[in-house]
């Protein structure tokens, strides 16, 4: 594997390798480990082009742990304000000598523009493109289901929220199929729900209350302040009282189900304060994960 | 190629213990090297009687050819009892032959602090060393062919076996 573009390409192999991968670095207590020097003399290099601090300072912080040298590109106040093109950004690194790309940009296929471009022997990681895909943070998902439930085959996952703006949902309900998940459920505003669901193999649900009903996994999505302007919803309120995770809707989960989020969190918005600092929450255990998950995915492209 | 192993193990015991005595060190810290070492290491630690808990390395994380064959997705955590420093430490692995393991297992020990000294013990030596390493207590000395290799097997019952691996 030369690049981490989606999870959409994986195997069920790859899937699992990764996974397991990323048990390598937790420690028995569920720490990620100290530094090991996998990576020394490495030199990563995060391209975001879009906002970002906890998804960059994850893989800043998985790089250091391999040992790797990290460069963290500012791009608002680069080049490219300049007007720098981005293949001529992408030259300028690689004579840097750079091993590996970590890309975060707010246009749909720049991933994979990009790793069509790059030089042979560069690896290229997917930090979330437009709306496409962030298959980094599907995999620590997926990590943290695996950890708490075990087997996919007999989970019923239920994901509320803003899909159709949703890159995180996209490469969860890929991996989640082919991890073999029973159910993949999908609940949303019918102006924020995809309208071609079909071709993604999920069921569709009309109330938050009957998507919840019996399952074993919650994933909910941020509800991106930014639609309220677009006229998609007419307050944050009302998306509170009809889509919000409280507890008396998390009851009609499974006993044991867990809550998931992959962050940042508004509070009374998406989810309660009650729901999101409740026992079910593995919210702050997610971004544990996400340390260990991309330490993995790292390790994985950078020893092919 | 039959072992005594029961034997061979005795033999190592005894050994080990009389170096420990004769380098009046009163409280070694025995680390096992994943997965033969450790195997090793617990019947060693429950003979010699140690109080102090053992340690274990999977060097996964410090081998030197990690661009040619990538990561071992199976990698087992290390998991030392103490701070280190200071410790006289009784590395144990099965088999010496190259000597690259004890190489990262060394650096791997480094990071977690300074030990007083670290002293080796193998089961089996099997020469075709390729770094200045020497273990202090070798069970038995084996001449094998490049194309031959030695296996424990375990944890229970332990056996050793020679194995001869496709010459192509």
């Amino acid at each position: 594997m030369q690049h981490f573009l989606t999870t959409e390409s994986l195997t069920l192999d790859q899937l699992t390798a990764i996974l397991d991968t990323a048990e390598s670095f937790i420690n028995a207590d569920g720490s990620s480990v100290k530094k090991v020097p996998l990576l020394r003399g490495k030199t990563i290099v995060n391209l975001f082009f879009e906002a970002s601090t906890r998804t960059r300072s994850t893989f800043e912080l998985a790089a250091k742990r391999l040992s790797a040298d990290i460069l963290n590109m500012n791009i608002a106040a680069s080049a490219t304000v300049k007007g720098e093109s981005l293949l001529d950004t992408l030259r300028n690194l690689e004579a840097m000598h750079v091993d590996m790309f970590i890309v975060r940009h707010q246009d749909s296929g720049a991933a994979e523009f990009l790793s069509q471009h790059i030089a042979p022997g560069i690896s290229l990681i997917n930090a979330g493109d437009g709306r496409h895909a962030h298959p980094t943070q599907a995999m620590l998902d997926m990590f943290t289901i695996r950890r708490h439930k075990g087997a996919f085959d007999q989970l019923k996952v239920t994901i509320v929220g803003d899909l159709l703006h949703s890159r995180v949902a996209r490469s969860q309900i890929h991996a989640l199929r082919t991890l073999g998940a029973k159910e993949i459920r999908v609940v949303a505003p019918r102006t924020l729900m995809p309208t071609q669901l079909e071709a993604l193999a999920v069921d569709r649900y009309d109330t938050v209350e009957s998507a919840l009903t019996g399952t074993d996994v919650i994933i909910t999505l941020r509800l991106q302040k930014e639609r309220m302007q677009g006229a998609l919803l007419p307050s944050e309120r009302e998306y509170f009282q009809l889509f919000g995770l409280t507890p008396e809707r998390v009851a009609l989960a499974a006993k044991d189900a867990i809550v998931m989020h992959p962050g940042p969190i508004n509070r009374g918005v998406e989810i309660s304060s009650a729901v999101a600092d409740g026992e079910q929450s593995v919210i702050l255990q997610q971004v544990s994960y996400g340390i260990a998950v991309r330490m993995a995915v790292m390790s994985m492209l950078a020893g092919h | 190629m039959e072992f005594k192993l029961d034997q061979l193990l005795d033999d190592l015991h005894t050994r080990t213990a009389a170096l420990i005595e004769q380098r009046a060190v009163a409280d070694p810290l025995l680390v096992g090297i994943h997965t033969g070492g450790c195997w090793i290491a617990q019947k060693l630690h429950k003979q010699l009687g140690i109080s102090t808990e053992l340690g274990v390395l999977d060097i996964s994380f410090y081998r030197d050819d990690f661009s040619q064959i990538g990561l071992n997705p199976q990698v087992k955590p290390s998991q030392l009892p103490l701070d280190i420093s200071g410790k006289h430490i009784i590395l144990i692995d099965d088999v010496l032959h190259t000597g690259r393991t004890v190489r990262a297992a060394l650096n791997e020990l480094f990071d977690y602090g300074r030990p007083a000294s670290v002293t080796l013990v193998v089961l089996i030596d099997r020469g075709g060393r390729e770094l200045p390493v020497t273990a202090d207590v070798v069970g038995m000395r084996l001449d094998l062919q490049p194309h031959q290799q030695v296996k424990l097997s375990g944890p229970e019952p332990l056996g050793l076996k020679v194995i001869e691996l496709d010459p192509s």
